[in-house]
């Protein structure tokens, strides 16, 4: 079996976000990256367990990026997989990221492809689906549970106020969320098994981007909160009735 | 050239998201002078000609059973079939969880730009741009799409669903839809609650509810307010609350019109799922918890004696 784990560096989830050049490009000066929190902590993790019961399962590792992704995928692998691959391209257009995800995989011949349910940055929730559509294989979103007999997965994926449980055979892409497996710390041995393990650097595919990002915006600052003492709340209720109409 | 509008259900219903995403796409139609076509796969009890009062003039309807199965592959083959049938250039979904899994599909295999959790209408005087939340909504970026097709999935809660006089003609599309690959076994749903991702209202609790079995007083004033309810992450993480009611950066984000917090701090990752409600309400007992900054009204105190004190005024209200 082999696996594929698509992985994206996200800006901390901390990080103060602040524009640069007139509002066109985001202020990288003091970002500390991180790996997407869903790639890592659900996609990644999931993959390793499945790879930690089936000795012969094959994990590979894939980001479309620079050169500065590489410490991101540099700590993937020390959590685990074989090798890694870095498409040396930068965009934030999904169908430019997930066909450049979707060329290494034709290649590769994966049986599983492994996203996260969304980058917490551009949020697209996109590529999954995308790299489903190139690669005409069956697609299953937001995953919470995935279970794996033979060719056969059993996945639990999030619907309107709650889950619905599929089956579907292999090859499959699946996004990945919380539940489906539980983050993990790397230790010190993988950090060191990290170094050596192969990063390869591909070239990317020509392709357009189809959408591009013109400008930034940050939201319209709060008023300031209107404070009601604890045995007025009839008052709060008058406000949120009357002043904002919210009820 | 016109504009189609995926109109998804659940349950034999169309959903809430739906109306929303007809409203939209029928502004983009009239803002571009082409006209607007609804899109259902499957089947549902609802009228779909009263569908018309969105400002739709028709919809195309593939009535195949397999198509009460969701197959993100099938539903996307079907829809780009049916987009090459009606002409359409501009696809609308609501980005919920059917809009996730078949928006990014359709739009790679048509190679149209996607512009995925859309909050407003495209701009057209240089080029086709929406805004969507970005970084967790902690910002917004303005995206345009170069693409001839071009495919936008509208964020849930963000546009005011108008309606208006119209019938809309319902029109059968022959596609031939092929087999699933995907088999759903099986459907846990919560009945009777509101889903979270389309509710109106949301009240929330945070680990200062200290313990599962206090809950009751929170489904209480959601049901008062007809809301659904949520949690912050260590809630669920402790199994007090199911996993899909965590909201944040890493669950859900939500944006409903009213999102009432309790016992919640207001962690910086908590306020990226929930920053773009409309109007926020904070119970916490600590006048320096962070939430305050991010609320437009609050309340200081304990929220075991306010929460119940609240239900109670609502209650008033309701029957006034
Ligand atoms: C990478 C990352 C991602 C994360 N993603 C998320 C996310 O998606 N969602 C999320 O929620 N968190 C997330 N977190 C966790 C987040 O940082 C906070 O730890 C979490 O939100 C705190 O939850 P809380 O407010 O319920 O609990 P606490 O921070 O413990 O706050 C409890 C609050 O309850 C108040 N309180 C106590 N007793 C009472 C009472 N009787 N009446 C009224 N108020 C009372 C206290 O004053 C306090 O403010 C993430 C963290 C990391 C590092
Ligand atoms: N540049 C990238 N390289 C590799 N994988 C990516 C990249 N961007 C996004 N992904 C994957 O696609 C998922 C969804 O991303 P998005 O569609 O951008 O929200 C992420 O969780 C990653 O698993």
């Amino acid at each position: 079996m082999k696996i594929l784990v698509c992985i994206s560096k996200t800006p901390d989830t901390t990080s103060k976000i602040a524009f640069k050049e007139g509002n066109t490009k985001f202020e990288e000066n003091g970002v500390q990256w991180i790996i997407n929190p869903y790639d890592e902590w659900y996609a990644l993790v999931r993959a390793i367990e499945l790879k930690e019961k089936d000795a012969s399962a094959v994990l590979h590792l894939i980001t479309v990026g620079g050169a500065d992704c590489d410490p991101i995928i540099r700590k993937s692998l020390a959590l685990g997989g074989d090798e890694a691959i870095r498409v040396n391209a930068e965009s934030s257009d999904s169908f430019y990221i997930a066909s450049q995800i979707a060329e290494v995989a034709k290649q590769g011949g994966y049986d599983l492809i492994f996203t996260g349910k969304e980058t917490i940055d551009y949020n697209g929730s996109s590529i999954g689906g995308m790299v489903a559509e190139l690669l005409n294989m069956p697609y299953v979103s937001l995953a919470t549970k995935f279970e794996l007999a033979g060719t056969t997965a059993t996945i639990d994926r999030e619907i309107e106020g709650g889950e619905e449980v599929c089956e579907v055979t292999l090859p499959v892409v699946v996004s990945c969320q919380k539940g489906v497996a539980e983050q993990r710390i790397p230790n010190m041995r993988g950090i060191m098994a990290a170094r050596t393990k192969p990063l390869k650097v591909v070239e990317p595919a020509a392709v357009e981007a189809l959408t591009n990002i013109v400008s930034f915006e940050l939201p319209a600052p709060k008023a300031g909160v209107k404070l009601v003492a604890a045995d007025n709340v009839a008052e709060l209720v008058r406000l949120l009735h009357e002043e904002a109409k919210a009820i | 050239m016109s504009v189609l509008i995926f109109i998804d259900h659940a349950d034999s219903h169309i959903k809430k998201g739906s109306f929303e995403a007809l409203t939209y796409g029928a502004d983009v139609a009239k803002q571009s002078g082409i006209g607007a076509e609804g899109l259902l796969l499957g089947t549902v009890n609802d009228d779909l000609a009263s569908l018309g009062k969105y400002g739709i003039s028709k919809v195309q309807q593939v009535s195949d059973e397999g198509l009460n199965n969701f197959d993100a592959e099938v539903y996307a083959k079907a829809i780009e079939e049916a987009v090459k049938a009606t002409g359409a250039t501009i696809i609308i979904f609501s980005q919920n969880q059917t809009g996730k899994a078949v928006a990014p599909r359709v739009a790679a295999g048509l190679k149209a730009g996607l512009a995925s959790g859309a909050i407003t209408l495209p701009d057209t005087s240089n080029g086709f741009v929406v805004k969507k939340p970005v970084f967790s909504g902690k910002a917004f970026a303005n995206v345009n799409i170069s693409s001839a097709i071009k495919v936008i999935s509208l964020s849930p809660n963000s546009y005011k669903v108008n309606t208006g006089e119209g019938t809309a003609t319902v029109n059968q599309l022959n596609i031939s839809i092929a087999a699933p690959s995907v088999k759903i076994t099986a459907v846990h749903k919560v009945s009777g609650e509101v889903p979270l991702t389309e509710a109106d209202i949301v009240v929330s609790g945070g680990r200062g509810l200290k313990g599962p079995e206090n809950w009751g007083m929170i489904e209480d004033l959601a049901h008062t307010l007809h809301a659904a309810t949520a949690c912050s992450r260590p809630v669920s993480d402790s199994d007090w609350r199911p996993h899909h009611e965590h909201v944040g950066q890493t669950g859900i984000q939500i944006a409903p019109n009213l999102y009432i917090a309790i016992g919640i701090s207001g962690a910086i990752q908590h306020l990226a799922g929930v920053n773009r409600s409309k109007t926020i309400v904070v119970i916490n007992k600590d006048p320096e918890a962070p939430f305050f900054k991010a609320a437009d009204y609050g309340i200081v105190g304990d929220a075991f004696e306010i929460v119940p004190r609240l239900t109670e005024e609502i209650k008033k209200l309701n029957n006034a």
